[in-house]
């Protein structure tokens, strides 16, 4: 593991107004790596994300994406944002577009394809989560699973250089989590590099090349799944992980 | 039975030409009103904080104020600071100003209803604040001012009717001066009221048509079963 991690973080701090949330966070993560983020609610995992693709810039500390500092002064946070993808929870497709618009205004708007082209590359993207026969429905006409492979497309779309993902089944039924853990496990396969926060432990087990810990808005131990739920360093770690999977283990 | 048929016979092109007068008013000022609307209320959501407190002054001053005293303002106020209008350009202007405020506002609170995550995922998209305005925050918010503007179009067929004040021969001017011509002021007053609620009904009929021709598929589902 020597090469340049794609994503380095450094000492980063946020604060909302008086309220500090991420206290000095640090992590380096190298091309193709899949890392799961857990913690419990509050401890700053999508605040980080918001953090890492400048929709909330960092108050303090450093990120780098590839070679380039993106909290430097100057830098065009737009320009950054299309080479790192984002997944919500609550999915934010464009109410008033089709799938194929969804993925295509992207493609059109930002990165200034024609509309043949767009289309065509849009197509491919929802073909890549199954959803080519869904390309002229409205999101209100989708199942939430279908909604949450629809935003990975349109995400796809931009050709992202890493991928966040912030709790995307959070807010599925169960029977649909299956579709889109799929997917992302699709696309790990396929070598993007993804930082995934959720509490899907068996994804967790199975997909994340590292999962790391976070609580009080810093790292407090990270590790491969095996040596993370195994003999996890930290009893606080112990505790979290055995909880989490209990939940899970209830629902299913 | 027969007087009033006469009546009828004899006011009506007169009330036609008013007519004409009155939908070429409303129209202009509309679509004046839209112009200042559109980008006034836009300011008013995203702009930079002065530039809201200048446009939230302006739609106070518009909305805090009677229509009537707005038109004598701009038709008998403003020659003396050297701005003089014609007739029908002080009731453009004057009803435009109005109506721009008002659009504002509804605008205002389609845009406040759009979703704070459609905005949120547009930018991640790399879309700036402004692409992501006019191709993801706008076309839903035009969708959702539409009941709001319907009502504005109602409103400013019938607002028109102060331009008699400054004699511009409309619908309400040339009953006016129908109903002394002929002294039978109920009769043609009535008939007006009848031309007004034609209007109105079909300039509604087109908007909810308009309505549902831009509705968004499976959103609300109502109006396909409403028809």
């Amino acid at each position: 593991m020597t090469t340049t991690p794609i994503l380095r973080i450094d000492d980063v701090y946020k604060s909302f107004g008086a309220t500090q949330v991420l206290k000095g966070f640090s992590l380096s993560i190298q091309p193709q790596e899949v890392v799961v983020l857990v913690g419990p609610s509050g401890s700053g995992k999508s605040t980080l994300l918001r953090c890492i693709n400048l929709l909330h810039p960092p108050t303090s500390g450093r990120i780098w994406l590839e070679e380039e500092e993106i909290t430097a002064p100057g830098v065009n946070h737009d320009r950054v944002r299309q080479r790192i993808g984002m997944v919500f929870q609550d999915f934010n497709l464009f109410t008033h577009l089709t799938a194929l618009g969804n993925v295509m205004i992207g493609l059109t708007k930002v990165r200034k394809m024609h509309k043949k082209e767009a289309h065509d590359l849009a197509m491919f993207e929802l073909e890549r989560v199954g959803l080519v026969d869904r390309a002229g429905h409205y999101p209100a006409q989708l199942s939430g699973g279908q909604k949450q492979r629809v935003a990975i497309a349109r995400a796809l779309g931009m050709d992202p250089h890493i991928m966040l993902f912030d709790e995307p089944t959070s807010a599925l039924d169960p029977e649909l989590t299956g579709e889109v853990l799929e997917v992302m496990q699709q696309l790990a396969k396929e070598g993007m590099t993804m930082i995934v926060v959720s509490h899907e432990m068996g994804f967790a087990r199975q997909v994340a090349s590292r999962v790391v810990f976070m609580e009080g808005g810093v790292v407090v131990e990270e590790g491969p799944p095996q040596q993370m739920f195994e003999q996890p360093k930290y009893e606080r770690t112990r505790a979290f992980l055995r909880k989490i999977t209990d939940l899970e283990g209830d629902e299913k | 039975m027969q007087a009033f048929l006469d009546l009828l016979n004899n006011v009506t092109p007169g009330l036609l030409q008013g007519t004409v007068i009155t939908l070429q008013i409303a129209a202009v000022s509309l679509l004046l009103g839209m112009a200042i609307g559109l980008p006034v209320g836009v300011g008013r959501v995203y702009g930079p904080v002065w530039l809201q407190r200048v446009l939230g002054a302006y739609v106070t001053l518009f909305q805090g104020t009677p229509l009537l005293i707005q038109l004598f303002v701009v038709y008998y106020g403003l020659p003396d600071l050297g701005l003089t209008f014609g007739r029908m350009e002080a009731a453009f202007l004057t009803l435009g100003l109005n109506s721009g405020a008002y659009q504002a506002e509804y605008l205002r609170g389609a845009l406040q209803s759009v979703s704070e995550g459609q905005m949120t995922a547009a930018r991640a998209i790399g879309m700036s604040k402004w692409q992501a305005i006019r191709s993801i925050i706008l076309p839903q918010a035009l969708r959702l001012v539409l009941p709001a503007w319907s009502n504005e179009v109602i409103a400013m067929l019938k607002n028109t009717a102060v331009v008699f004040v400054i004699a511009v021969p409309d619908l309400m001017t040339q009953a006016k001066n129908l109903s002394s011509r002929y002294f039978a002021p109920i009769p043609i007053y009535m008939t007006v009221a009848v031309f007004y609620i034609i209007l109105v009904g079909a300039v509604y009929l087109i908007l909810r048509q308009v309505e549902r021709r831009v509705q968004i598929p499976g959103l609300t589902g109502d109006a396909e079963s409403a028809a």
